[in-house]
């Protein structure tokens, strides 16, 4: 993406939401959905726009897991370490995505698809282990299934 | 029962800050109170006092790490933890406010084990390197591991740990180290409270969290502007003084002046033997309310600067070397000189200049020496260059020279109208504090053709600013009132009871009239009617309004006159005698009040009063022995030019320095190189005193015994921490001088000259440094009417009696843009440099400002060809010098700016002779110019490269070394 586009971005996601309420997490929301990360260099645009200062907005981007400095892959897989999903073999299933993408956790595909990231409990705890998969969560996995869920979402890509 | 209002102990931290207001506190207003048992003490404290705080009012003190009472309690360290009867768990002190009835237990076995797991937990992720850590002996977590008795830490040092963390060093004064940061965020909360800078963050969550300057950078990277707030705050080694890192802690101290601006910060001077090795800002300091700013705090190097001048020395023309003698014989040969001069040209043919930046004692014995030993008023003192016109326009409508309130009056403003001055630059502490306010919802007005920082800033943002056209002052403060009484917005009554009814009446048909109309003016301000229409309703009816002003308003043709218009402004709409509002001059230098309270001007005696006046004359004919002249003396203009015309021959000038700061250059050094004898006094060999024939050396503040009055009429002790360096205090030095001179002075210590001064001045009645000792510091008048000083003047009468309105007509400046002269130059200040930088260009603070820039607006960069960093010429009628571009939107289109704190840079070359009509104030904010590329390989202009030369052939004359300094 270049760099004017991005810029872009970032002063569209201001304009749309600066009138609200605590506007900096709807606008740092768009950003990260736009743009898959927040770009450092636009902070100070952010900042400006809400009178803040840079520190203080990268205060709140990096307090949040949701906000990332780097862009993210095309998809971000999730795995859920949290209680219930590793009482239900959720470590194999760590295991096995990692394997299958040849990356760890907070790092992202050679390829710049995917990127794969830990979370606390998707809520879905009765049917564990799960992972999530962009906004799509999938539950009762075993290692083969989130293999072949992970040679999926690569073919769709191809 | 003990009853407890306000803490007396500046040196001890009550946890979290007064539920109270320090200005109702002052004007004893009631409040509410609580009653409850703090460890079965009875005791009761104002309502919303945390129980930490209620509890060290009782000297019972709860173990704390993140509260410090700067700034609000913030409930993250959990040590503070107490037990309360009748309620569940175990609540933070810092944050739960006192209630009545409350029975707290701050002391029991649970709450020892709590609190020692607590430690136990920061302990093991801390090194354990106290005896070789620069915090030792002053460090809250070494105290608390102590109080809560660690004996041991069973997690072990193994785990996970943040030991290896680097230092950031980049800043020159203070250093960052992560490595002992245990992430209480005092240092965040400080700077985001107390300065107001919002340069910190806490980076990341849980183990991760840090410290983070700006976006994760090194401190001198951010926005950090390096006020210490930061570092005072923080309660382990984290952030420390590299002064202490380098000498260790102080072994005593003692409470001071800093001898920066006219906020008049109290400073602890810390000390080791004679050496200062830190200076703290001191929470009893009712200027600086414990603040400081990067100069006060650090800039102190020039104290013990290489260069300072420690022996007196003479020589018989300027082209010759200078000869090294002692004190007695640079007297005498000074007095033959000046005697010598008189009898050949006359009795007034001699004079001097006090200083702004000497201690009213100081100033005191300048103007008795010249009154009574040269037997002249050739006396004059450097606020003729900057705050002159607020002496004259002020006591005119108001009654006396000086602003109306306190500090603490910006506490109680709903509406605050900034003119022409730029406080987070040019007072920082000040302007920390009105930061605050205007978080707290007070509206903001800015008058200025440049965006300052106050215009939009983290949190800050005002509502107008109304951007005029340098020169259009009083069109502008005319516009206001004529608005203001065409809506009839203003306060009758007020006028009726309080202001001479005659002069209103003419006043406000002056006022009425359609030149004064925001439809008119437009074109002459270039201020949109609209704009500054609503800007008037909002200052006219929107509560508590106080107007702040500084040389923007004063350095003009009409300074006066724009003074004048503040005043009236002020009356018209009720704003004065009360706190809150009022007529603010933020002062330059330190003792510009002081300077001029203790009668520097040609046509004053002490305390504001006429040479003309006979009565007054005689009372000082008395005192002192002498008889006085009834006519008025030179100004420093009228001095220049007397020199030049070869009539004004001998000059004593202590403490300024007219060659760098005075308009016009050129003619200053004509009239410099006219004098037969130039005697300067100062620490340094300023640009001045490479045109003298006599130099003594002056002390700086650290070295003398004195006092120093700022803004707000406060006159506060100045004290000795080390001895001069040139054997004398600069009292000492003019006592010297003047004994030589046949007028005998015989003072063994200051305060006798300040018993001098409370006798014969009618406002200083009352002071006397046995009350300064005691009180700390006191705000004139302090007389019989007024036995404890004067926080805020003009309550149920004007000074004056009545106040008087003056019709304030508009004459715009000569100093006209043509063609060949099409933008308008105008100067101001940096926040790390002073004045003309003698001491801040001996410290650190280059790091920040090496070099005075022009800024330039793109548009007028793009029609010249202009980028930033590039050389360029700027000629004015005056003549011309070199600086280097800044192409920024800071500035207007048709208007330059540019600061005045490098001599080399000639920003006075340019300046004009023009000046205020009633105080000859120069006109520096106005001077046409052309700016252009300079296409050559020359970098300077023809008088820079004579500057050069001369500068270089001078100081090898004193013998310095001519090494560069640099930071």
């Amino acid at each position: 993406m270049i760099a004017s586009t991005k810029h872009q971005a970032v002063l569209t996601a201001i304009n749309d939401n600066k009138e609200l309420e605590g506007a900096l997490l709807p606008i740092l929301h768009q950003i990260q959905h736009d743009l898959g990360h927040i770009p450092s260099e636009h902070v100070a645009d952010i900042a400006e726009a809400l009178n803040l200062s840079r520190a203080e907005v990268h205060g709140v981007v990096s307090f949040y897991h949701t906000f990332t400095t780097k862009p993210h892959g095309q998809h971000v897989i999730e795995v859920c370490r949290a209680e219930s999903c590793q009482a239900k073999g959720g470590r194999e299933i760590e295991a096995a995505v990692k394997e299958a993408l040849g990356v760890d956790y907070e790092q992202t595909t050679d390829d710049g698809q995917i990127t794969l990231e830990p979370v606390y409990c998707l809520g879905n705890c009765a049917c564990s282990p799960s992972i999530k998969i962009d906004s799509q969560i999938y539950g009762r996995l075993t290692t083969q299934s989130v293999e072949d869920l992970i040679q999926s979402l690569r073919s769709e890509q191809h | 029962m003990i009853r407890v209002e306000h803490p007396n102990d500046p040196n001890k931290d009550y946890g979290t800050p007064s539920a109270v207001s320090l200005n109702d506190l002052a004007d004893g207003v009631a409040f509410e109170t609580v009653t409850g048992t703090i460890d079965g003490v009875d005791i009761t404290v104002p309502k919303g006092t945390s129980i930490m705080r209620a509890s060290a009012l009782v000297d019972i003190n709860i173990p704390k790490l993140c509260a410090t009472d700067s700034v609000k309690a913030f409930g993250s360290c959990r040590l503070c933890l107490v037990q309360i009867e009748g309620r569940r768990g175990f609540p933070a002190s810092c944050t739960t406010p006192f209630e009545d009835g409350m029975v707290v237990t701050t002391q029991n076995t649970e709450l020892a084990d709590i609190r020692r797991g607590v430690m136990e937990l920061y302990i093991s992720d801390h090194p354990l390197d106290c005896l070789t850590c620069s915090a030792n002996g002053d460090c809250e977590l070494q105290d608390m591991a102590g109080v809560v008795g660690l004996r041991e830490v069973r997690y072990g040092y193994e785990g996970e740990n943040h030991l290896d963390e680097v230092k950031d060093e980049s800043n020159p004064y203070f250093t960052f180290d992560p490595s002992k940061c245990i992430t209480c965020s005092r240092c965040v909360r400080a700077c985001e409270e107390t300065q107001g800078t919002f340069a910190l963050t806490i980076e990341n969550r849980g183990f991760a969290s840090k410290v983070s300057p700006g976006q994760s950078e090194a401190f001198i990277d951010s926005e950090c502007v390096s006020c210490g707030a930061c570092v005072q705050a923080c309660p382990t080694a984290t952030l420390s003084e590299k002064s202490i890192i380098e000498a260790g802690q102080p072994e005593h101290s003692k409470v001071t002046t800093c001898a920066y601006c006219g906020v008049g910060c109290a400073f602890k001077a810390e000390m080791q033997g004679d050496k200062v090795v830190r200076m703290t800002p001191y929470k009893d300091g009712k200027a600086n309310r414990g603040h400081s700013c990067v100069k006060g705090r650090f800039a102190i190097g020039y104290a013990t600067h290489k260069e300072r001048m420690t022996e007196p020395m003479i020589r018989d023309s300027i082209n010759e070397p200078w000869r090294t003698v002692d004190w007695d014989e640079a007297f005498e040969f000074a007095a033959s000189k000046l005697k010598g001069i008189q009898a050949k040209y006359g009795r007034k043919s001699i004079g001097g200049i006090s200083s702004s930046r000497c201690t009213n004692e100081e100033v005191w014995l300048v103007q008795k020496m010249i009154r009574a030993g040269f037997g002249n008023n050739n006396v004059d003192t450097c606020a003729r260059v900057c705050h002159s016109p607020t002496g004259y326009g002020l006591k005119q409508t108001l009654g006396e020279s000086a602003g109306t309130q306190n500090f603490d009056s910006v506490e109680d403003c709903d509406v605050v109208m900034v003119m022409g001055a730029n406080p987070t630059d040019a007072h920082p502490v000040f302007g920390s504090r009105l930061k605050k306010r205007l978080r707290e919802g007070a509206r903001l007005i800015v008058v200025d053709p440049r965006r300052i920082d106050l215009v939009k800033s983290p949190h800050i943002q005002s509502d107008y600013h109304l951007k005029l056209m340098p020169g259009t002052n009083v069109a502008f403060i005319n516009t206001m009132a004529h608005i203001i009484v065409r809506e009839k917005l203003f306060d009758a009554d007020f006028v009726a009871e309080r202001c001479e009814t005659e002069a209103f009446k003419e006043w406000m048909t002056f006022i009425q009239d359609e030149k004064n109309s925001p439809e008119y003016n437009e074109a002459v301000t270039g201020i949109p009617a609209q704009d500054i229409i609503e800007a008037a309703r909002l200052y006219a009816t929107g509560g508590n309004a106080a107007i702040y002003y500084g040389l923007g308003v004063t350095e003009h043709s009409q300074g006066s006159t724009t003074v004048m218009g503040i005043a009236n402004l002020a009356m018209l709409t009720g704003n004065i005698g009360k706190r809150g509002v009022g007529v603010n001059p933020l002062r330059g230098q330190n003792n510009v009040q002081g300077s001029c309270d203790m009668g520097s001007f040609p046509h004053e005696l002490p305390g504001y009063r006429p040479v003309s006046d006979d009565a007054v004359r005689a009372s000082f004919e008395q005192a002192w022995g002498a008889e006085l002249d009834g006519e008025p003396g030179y100004r420093i203009n009228n001095m220049l030019d007397a020199a030049c015309a070869g009539k004004y021959k001998g000059l004593y000038v202590q403490g300024e320095d007219i060659a760098q700061s005075d308009p016009n250059t050129k003619h200053v050094e004509e009239a410099l190189r006219n004098l037969d004898c130039l005697i300067v006094q100062d620490i340094f060999l300023n640009e001045t005193a490479k045109f003298a024939t006599v130099f003594l050396p002056g002390s700086s503040f650290l070295e003398k015994n004195g006092t120093f009055t700022n803004a707000e009429r406060r006159i506060s002790p100045v004290r000795k921490v080390m001895e001069p360096m040139g054997g004398k205090e600069d009292w000492e030095v003019t006592m010297g001088l003047c004994n030589a001179m046949g007028y005998e002075m015989n003072y063994s210590h200051p305060s006798e000259i300040m018993d001098e001064i409370a006798a014969l001045t009618p406002t200083f009645t009352n002071v006397s440094y046995e009350r300064l000792d005691k009180e700390g510091s006191i705000q004139w008048p302090c007389n019989d009417e007024s036995p404890e000083g004067t926080p805020v003047m003009h309550i149920d009468e004007f000074v004056r009696g009545k106040g008087l309105f003056k019709v304030t007509e508009y004459v715009p400046t000569d100093e006209k843009v043509t063609r060949r002269f099409p933008l308008i130059l105008t100067t101001g200040r940096i926040l790390s440099q002073y004045n003309v930088g003698a001491q801040t260009r001996r410290t650190d603070n280059n790091v920040w400002h090496n070099q005075d820039l022009l800024e330039i607006h793109p548009s007028d960069a793009n029609d010249r060809g202009i980028t930033t960093g590039d050389r360029i010429k700027i000629q004015s009628r005056s003549g011309e010098t070199h600086l280097t571009a800044k192409v920024t939107e800071r500035v207007q289109p048709s208007v330059v700016y540019t600061t005045f704190h490098h001599p080399e840079s000639g920003a006075n070359v340019i300046t004009t002779d023009n000046s205020d009509w009633a105080t000859n104030c120069p006109e520096y904010k106005v001077t046409a110019v052309q700016v252009a590329k300079v296409m050559s390989d020359d970098k300077n202009s023809d008088w820079q490269d004579q500057f050069e030369e001369f500068s270089e052939r001078q100081v090898e004359y004193a013998g310095l070394d001519t090494e560069e300094e640099t930071a």
